[in-house]
């Protein structure tokens, strides 16, 4: 009787890993990508300060002409708006993030970069409605950030 | 999900990467043509890799453009050399795409 149970538990065991093993092995389990700690309550912080806090740990800024960023005074349309933050004159940078203030959450992307990555990030953001994009570079441990508004003639966010 | 479409070309000692992914990035604040909302379906985390190492890994969120397209440049690259960018959104979906550095 003992020896069955035992048999039953190791059975169980085996099959419990089998069927882990069989999931991964067809893509149902998260990668290390998705496991990755994605900052949920920044992303769903609804004011800019909020935001920033819950990403930086503060919201204060100090703005800095080391971060460049481009983006279009005028934007036709808020849906695609081209946005890039150069930082290459700051040394060490590991992070670059961007913030459109006025956004429902302000909190709209954080590219982190690894040494042999150049400080140069371009992408296209959605902006509700016109207001001030924030570019904030992480060097070094230190934040330097950029403004600049965008005046959106059609906003990007449906409805 | 279609494949992320790459390009990395050297320049002035840089290799400068684009890439364009095909995702509808819906910020579930959308409200379809008959008053529903359309849920939130976008990419979260997106990973560049130059020869299988982590260059560059971006979280996103709902306000980056409809079929995101992002750009950067690294260091140290050579012709030949093998650039991976792959992403997963908040289904879980992923995709990815590779090129070879011209």
């Amino acid at each position: 009787m003992k020896l069955q149970q035992q048999r039953r538990t190791f059975l169980k065991g085996t099959l419990a890993g089998g069927a882990v093993m069989a999931a991964a092995g067809l893509g149902l389990m998260p990668s290390r990508l998705a496991l990755a700690a994605w900052p949920e309550a920044a992303f769903h912080a609804t004011s800019l300060d909020d935001a920033l806090t819950k990403v930086f740990g503060s919201s204060t800024l100090e703005a800095s002409d080391k971060v460049v960023l481009k983006a279009p005074s005028i934007a036709e349309n808020g849906a695609v708006v081209p946005i890039t933050v150069n930082a290459e004159q700051l040394q060490n940078v590991e992070s670059i993030s961007i913030f459109s203030e006025k956004n429902p959450t302000p909190f709209v992307a954080r590219f982190n970069l690894k040494p042999g990555c150049v400080a140069d990030v371009s992408t296209r953001v959605k902006m509700g409605e016109s207001g001030d994009v924030i570019a904030v570079v992480k060097a070094d441990g230190k934040l330097y950030s950029a403004r600049t508004n965008v005046k959106v003639t059609v906003g990007g966010c449906g409805g | 999900m279609s494949e992320v479409k790459l390009r990395a070309a050297l320049k002035d000692g840089k290799c400068e990467v684009k890439a364009l992914m095909t995702h509808p990035m819906e910020t579930g604040r959308r409200k379809d043509k008959d008053g529903n909302l359309v849920p939130a379906h976008y990419i979260q985390t997106v990973e560049l890799l130059h020869n299988g190492n982590l260059m560059m890994e971006a979280e996103w969120g709902g306000a980056i453009s409809t079929n995101p397209f992002f750009s950067i440049a690294l260091n140290n690259v050579a012709v030949g050399d093998t650039i991976e960018v792959r992403w997963v959104d908040n289904k879980g979906e992923k995709s990815s795409g590779t090129v070879k550095v011209k």
